[in-house]
């Protein structure tokens, strides 16, 4: 039996700046700005944050205030919730930081409202006020696993629903957990099919030169288990003699057309 | 002269073919391949232009079918993710015997470019491929010409004898 590896990647935590770290980008007060009016829309509601960037209004708020910031934002003329997703702040900050986008026909301008939902903490469902976000809030518990309080339907949208773990944490590796490597194996055969059907191989340009059952050997193919032919078939796609009724083309016998027909 | 007016006693007699009962099946098998239609991805592209007039599978006698339980090869053309795994699996069972299975681009045969945790590091991990096709996408014409090979492969098997399992379980 080959030798169990258990590696549980799902709990090491990856995060880590490795990348160029850009510069930030400018940030502008909101009241300098046209946006002025837009704020203060949110009249009485705790703005933990709130600045100007790329023309975009950003506005931190509390986690529970998020139904309605967006409820006076849509009234002000924000008509469109065109994304929600997060951003995987669980080393730094221990939770994930949520942005909705948001889109106004009427005054043609984009804004942004964050709020920071920690690991275990349920979000208010915004379902009741924009149509989008049902799908999107689905995307966002499968893929960050926040869990969405008032939701219909909350449940795996992208990967299977017995999926273990959630792909776009910085925590989960970009190959996929032990989980991952033996889903579809677990899954269509069961687990015991493990050992004969084997890991996935990672490296596409990987080749086994003493595996000589699993290439295809064009002109010298056998059945599975079965030693290949010692002499190779004639390297012509036309059996030697020819298919029945099927008359045989002569290699000299060609003639090379002068001009197309 | 037309053809009907050619007088075969007077001449040589009719023209008699002598073969096999196994290569008649097998070459009628061979040239009746029809397809299910499996496409996944980007290389379903090709596929469909493989079927369209230029390339024309019809004359090989390739027919795309939507139904599995109507088809003999399945053509396995794009990126088959940990998801879908399963219903390819489910499709394939439902082929009647004999069946056989191209596994088309790299997405296909190996994950391809997608070394990820939602794609299936190629359909060999759960179904038996008798022909693997690389590219990306490949050409309609490679495509026609592992129908080919297939054909030719198929063409060298004995109907009557009972088919060993390809691979896997
Ligand atoms: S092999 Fe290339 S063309 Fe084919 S499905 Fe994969 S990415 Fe698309």
């Amino acid at each position: 039996m080959r030798k169990k590896l258990i590696k549980d990647t799902s709990t090491k935590n990856y995060y880590e700046d490795r990348f160029y770290v850009p510069l930030e980008s400018k940030k502008i007060d909101v009241n300098e700005t046209i946006f002025k009016d837009d704020l203060a829309s949110l009249d009485d509601m705790k703005i933990i944050k709130s600045y100007v960037e790329y023309d975009q209004m950003v506005v931190f708020i509390e986690k529970n205030d998020n139904l309605k910031a967006l409820e006076k934002l849509r009234d002000y003329g924000y008509e469109i919730l065109t994304e929600i997703s997060g951003v995987d702040f669980i080393e730094k900050k221990g939770g994930i930081e949520v942005f909705y986008q948001l889109l106004s026909i009427k005054h043609k301008r984009r804004a942004r409202v964050k709020c920071f939902v920690k690991q275990g903490e349920f979000l208010q469902s915004v379902t009741a006020l924009y149509k989008s976000a049902d799908w999107a809030e689905r995307e966002l518990y499968d893929m960050f696993g926040v869990w969405i309080e008032g939701h219909s339907k909350l449940k795996r949208i992208l990967m299977p629903d017995d999926w273990y773990g959630y792909p776009l944490l910085k925590s989960y590796p970009l190959q996929g957990d032990e989980h991952a490597k033996w889903y579809e194996v677990d899954k269509i055969f069961g687990r015991e099919y493990r050992d004969e059907i084997g890991e996935e191989n990672r490296d596409s340009a990987k080749v086994d030169s003493k595996d000589t059952f699993n290439f295809s050997r064009l002109y010298h193919e056998a059945e599975y288990g079965a030693k290949p032919p010692k002499e190779p078939y004639l390297q012509e796609y036309q059996e030697e003699g020819g298919v029945p009724l099927v008359k045989k083309v002569k290699r000299d016998k060609f003639k090379i057309l002068k001009k197309r027909r | 002269m037309a053809l009907h007016k050619v007088d075969y006693a007077k001449e040589n007699g009719l023209p008699i073919v002598l073969t096999t009962v196994d290569k008649l099946i097998q070459w009628g098998r061979s040239n009746s391949l029809w397809a299910v239609s499996y496409g996944l991805a980007c290389c379903a592209i090709e596929m469909m232009a493989t079927g369209a007039g230029r390339f024309d599978f019809d004359r090989f006698g390739t027919i795309f079918r939507a139904s599995a339980k109507h088809a003999e090869v399945m053509i396995v053309a794009g990126t088959l993710t940990k998801k879908h795994a399963e219903f390819t699996r489910r499709i394939y069972d439902s082929m009647p015997e004999p069946k056989w299975v191209i596994s088309m681009g790299s997405c296909a045969n190996t994950g391809g470019m997608f070394n990820t945790y939602s794609t299936v590091q190629g359909v060999d991990r759960i179904i038996p491929v008798d022909i693997y096709l690389p590219g990306c996408a490949p050409r309609p014409e490679t495509l026609q010409y592992a129908l080919m090979i297939l054909q030719k492969k198929i063409r060298k098997e004995i109907p009557r004898r009972k088919q060993k399992a390809k691979r896997l379980v």
